[in-house]
């Protein structure tokens, strides 16, 4: 079985509907990629998800039942974190409080605390005490990413991680997806950089305008393929 | 490479104000208004004076729903203009000896003035924050106003006969309808009203069908709750203030012209000039020029049924504008327009795709 | 000379009270960008449960507030959970309406109940006691509890915002509602807790502004302005700003009764929009915004 599943899954703002029934797994230990256009529906597939965007009620099932109708508030306590488009951090909040919001309200334990992420990224344990919108691009992405890791999630979303960084920055960020998957955690990664994404996931799926036009093994795709699927050309 | 996105087919438009209702609403209101400026010749004078009422606190309902309605300024201290107005009436009968009709009209332009600097000192309020700045401006005016001591300080003091029985036109209407001099006031305060309230209705018409009514369409669109006032929109947020300030002040002066007494509790009372006010506004429909009208209805036969009640009718007043603001937002108004797509003043610029337009564009 | 400064230390301990008011005012801003104008009828409300239980346990009204304390943080995060909280959006006419509606509602009903008799929260004659500074300078035991009370209460406020997980989550849920959720907050019931501790600062406020002076149902909306004012003055969203706003409204009060006594409420009004005009930001607004 695997712990995610997403069946015929559609998404409206409004009138305007963004998702035109998606079809996707994540098997546990898994990092599957979803690539995709500016507007293809990536992130709100994530909102979907993580019970921000709500209404997905049966088409999303985690660990066998399903959390569609859940708020997004419960839906981290089962085991979903997301490390959201922008980094979303909080501003009147320091580094380390930024870092334990993320286990909010949560007693379980696991392999991710405090201690861990700064053996993860070790740069944050000098700036703890500062302001966490104080901290270079590359900086916040990596508490971003430790805010998601300190609820243990079973499952971590990331969505653009590589937004706005400098190259050097992104390899310092993509070289903690395989200490993370150590630990445990599927990881679903949503990225524009399609060499990237490629390079790290087990499985992946294009989406373009709504729908999902391309998945499988990484290997099983020539350029030309992705392309067609990624542009529609 | 970059992805196409194709462009939708440019669609023709049409920008479209005046509808068949409207023709109708014309019509009607003129039928209304000559039927009410006709009806001393056949209602009581007790009918009159709750007239009098219902059309002065539909005026003032007119005026906070164009601040808080229109231009997103929700105030809480028009009890200020009501009182200003008024006091300003008082001032200058008692003083001066001007006659009241005179300085009913006066009482518009120093509401008017006295609300520039009042504006300049809360405008700096964002948002929620102004509204209780407009509380605290009313408090100031009623405490300076407790401190005129010619005017009877904190007690207040009446208006003298002479100057409510030599209005012009009082000899007129006595030998009209063959009234008292004390019916004759009467009436004569309830054709000031009608004329104060179908005036204020014409002009919030009008203004909103102006430039105005474009650029307060643009502020409530794209103001931010907390962003910074824009110089255009701090303008028009101004005047609409200015106009608004000018209409509650002339209402105010009427409604204590008619009370010929005044005192400053009375006069900038919080309860009777905004919170009836508001109820009036929300209960009916927040941002239309029909709402006040109906909840000026509404009011009226509660008051008259449940005023007995005292506290249990203002409980119930309250509590029934909560619900309305939680349950439909867009009062009893905004409910018939969603069921049946009414306008009678349609003010809000309809935009209409013309069906065979859509094809590719020229 | 010394009875200017006699007025300045009464108007510094005032200033006390008015940080009580402002403080449970500014927490809901703060928080939930709620402006509650039902505020000052809250506080005469529960100046009004004090009273009713310190008479139905035949305690003190110290006694009363302490029970009353838990009572009104119930009511508080009953009322932002099933109704305050629909209010809350983009739009500021719901929460503003809504709670001006509740304003009317809870001052009728308090007149209907109680009707409009002036009341006292007294406290077995402490009231009149005082500590003698000499020159003919006194203060209050009541006034200097009031202003150590403000104090304590500004200092739980601010350990509870900035030491516990709770604290962590209003600051979070203030900053960003929709990315807080991914973290496992439920904003509806954070806001509860928060209007709830409000509550819990604006039963205390009720008791030392009830056992000060007399009051009746109708008073409340003073309180209302009283507490905006000192938030304004002191800078939006810094509770020992509060503090500062409180003291400052208190000594223009204080000073301007002294000259006039008909001009206290009206010189603690216009200092108000002098720091508006001269400072729109207030007087110590908090360094990130
Ligand atoms: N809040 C919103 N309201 C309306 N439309 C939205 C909203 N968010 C996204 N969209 C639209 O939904 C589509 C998918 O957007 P999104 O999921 O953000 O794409 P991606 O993350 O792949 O760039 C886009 O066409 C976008 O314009
Ligand atoms: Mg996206």
């Amino acid at each position: 079985m695997a712990l995610l599943e997403t069946h015929d899954l559609v998404a409206f703002y409004g009138d305007f509907q963004a998702l035109y029934g998606i079809d996707t797994y994540v098997d546990e230990g898994e990092t599957v990629a979803i690539i995709g256009a500016n507007g293809a529906g990536k992130s709100t597939f994530l909102h979907n998800i993580t019970g921000l965007h709500a209404g997905a009620g049966e088409a999303v099932q985690f660990d066998g039942r399903p959390v569609g109708h859940l708020p997004a508030a419960e839906i981290v306590k089962l085991g979903i974190a997301l490390v959201p488009e922008g980094r979303r951090l909080f501003p009147s909040l320091s580094v380390e409080e930024n870092l334990l919001i993320g286990a909010y309200g949560q007693k379980k334990t696991g392999h991710w605390t405090l201690e861990t992420i700064f053996e993860l990224f070790p740069v944050l344990r000098q700036l703890r005490r500062s302001p966490a919108t104080s901290l270079s691009g590359g900086q916040q992405q990596m508490v971003a990413f430790g805010r998601a890791l300190i609820s243990n999630p079973r499952l971590l979303l990331c969505d653009e991680v590589s937004l706005g960084l400098a190259p050097t920055v992104i390899k310092d960020i993509y070289e903690a997806l395989p200490v993370i998957k150590e630990s445990g955690a599927s990881i679903m990664l949503v990225e524009q950089d399609v060499q990237r994404a490629l390079g790290v996931a087990d499985r992946v799926y294009c989406f373009m305008e709504g729908r999902v036009t391309l998945s499988g093994h990484p290997s099983e795709f020539d350029h030309a393929t992705i392309r067609s699927a990624y542009f529609g050309t | 490479m970059t992805d196409s996105i194709s462009t939708p087919a440019a669609k023709r438009f049409r920008v479209q104000t005046r509808t068949r209702v409207s023709t109708v609403t014309v019509i009607v209101g003129i039928a209304v208004f000559a039927l009410l400026a006709a009806a001393p010749a056949f209602v009581s004078r007790s009918v009159i004076q709750d007239l009098f009422f219902v059309l002065t606190m539909l005026a003032l309902a007119q005026y906070w729903n164009l601040l808080a309605g229109y231009a997103g300024l929700v105030s809480v201290g028009q009890q200020a203009f009501v009182g200003i107005g008024a006091y300003t009436l008082f001032a200058f009968t008692i003083l001066t000896g001007t006659n009241a009709l005179v300085a009913i009209f006066l009482a518009g332009f120093v509401a008017m003035i006295l609300a520039i600097p009042t504006a300049l000192v809360i405008f700096r309020l964002r948002g929620a924050y102004f509204a209780i700045g407009t509380w605290v401006a009313a408090e100031v005016f009623r405490l300076l106003a407790a401190q005129w001591k010619t005017l009877g300080g904190g007690t207040g003091t009446s208006l003298p006969r002479s100057a409510t029985r030599d209005i012009w036109g009082i000899e007129f209407i006595k030998d009209l309808f063959g009234a008292k001099t004390s019916a004759a006031k009467d009436i004569e305060a309830y054709w000031l009203a009608l004329l104060v309230a179908a005036g204020t209705i014409v002009l919030v018409y009008v203004l909103l069908r102006s430039r105005f009514g474009l650029a307060l369409s643009a502020i409530r669109d794209s103001e931010p709750a907390a962003g910074s006032l824009g110089v255009r929109n701090f303008r028009t947020k101004l005047w609409i203030f200015i106009i608004a300030s000018f209409g509650t002040g002339i209402t105010g002066a009427l409604v204590l012209f008619q009370k010929a007494r005044i005192s400053p509790d009375a006069a900038f009372s919080v309860i009777d000039w905004t919170a009836f006010v508001v109820f009036i506004v929300v209960i009916g429909g927040i941002g239309t020029i029909e709402g006040p009208i109906i909840g000026v209805i509404i009011f009226y036969v509660l008051q008259n049924y449940l005023a007995d009640y005292g506290t249990w009718y203002l409980m119930l007043l309250g509590a029934l504008a909560t619900v309305v603001m939680l349950v439909a937002p867009q009062g009893l108004w905004g409910l018939m327009v969603k069921h049946y797509d009414l306008h009678l003043f349609p003010v809000r610029r309809r935009l209409f795709v013309n069906k065979h337009g859509q094809d590719k564009d020229g | 000379m010394l009875s200017w400064i006699d007025a300045i230390l009464q108007g510094v301990l005032l200033g006390g009270l008015y940080a009580l008011f402002a403080a449970g005012l500014s927490l809901m801003f703060g928080i939930m960008r709620l402006v509650n104008l039902a505020h000052g009828d809250l506080i005469v409300f529960a100046a009004f449960i004090i009273l009713v239980i310190a008479d139905l346990l035949g305690a003190n009204i110290f006694v009363a507030t302490a029970v009353t304390l838990p009572i009104m943080f119930a009511v508080g995060f009953v009322l932002q959970r099933y109704l305050l909280n629909r209010t809350l959006g983009k739009d500021i006419l719901p929460p503003l309406l809504v709670t001006f509606g509740i304003s009317i509602v809870i001052q009728n009903g308090l007149l209907e109940t109680f009707s409009a008799d002036n009341q006292r929260l007294q406290a077995f004659g402490i009231e009149t006691q005082s500590w003698s500074l000499g020159g003919g300078i006194a203060v209050g035991v009541m006034p200097t509890l009031t202003f150590a009370s403000a104090v304590i209460a500004i200092l739980a406020l601010n350990w509870i915002m900035y030491r516990t997980e709770l604290g962590r989550g209003f600051r979070a849920t203030s900053d960003d509602p929709s990315t807080a959720q991914l973290m496992g907050i439920d904003n509806h019931k954070v806001f509860a807790a928060a209007t709830g501790i409000a509550f819990v600062v604006i039963t205390l406020s009720a008791l030392y502004f009830g056992n000060r002076a007399q009051f009746d149902p109708t008073i409340g909306s003073f309180r209302l302005l009283y507490a905006f004012e000192a938030v304004i003055i002191g800078g939006l969203g810094s509770l020992w700003g509060t503090l500062a706003g409180g003291i400052i409204l208190g000594v223009a009060q204080t000073i301007g009764a002294k000259i006039n006594p008909e001009w206290q409420i009206l010189a603690g009004h216009v200092v108000f929009l002098v720091v508006l005009v001269v400072r729109p930001r207030g007087l110590f607004p908090r360094a990130v915004d």
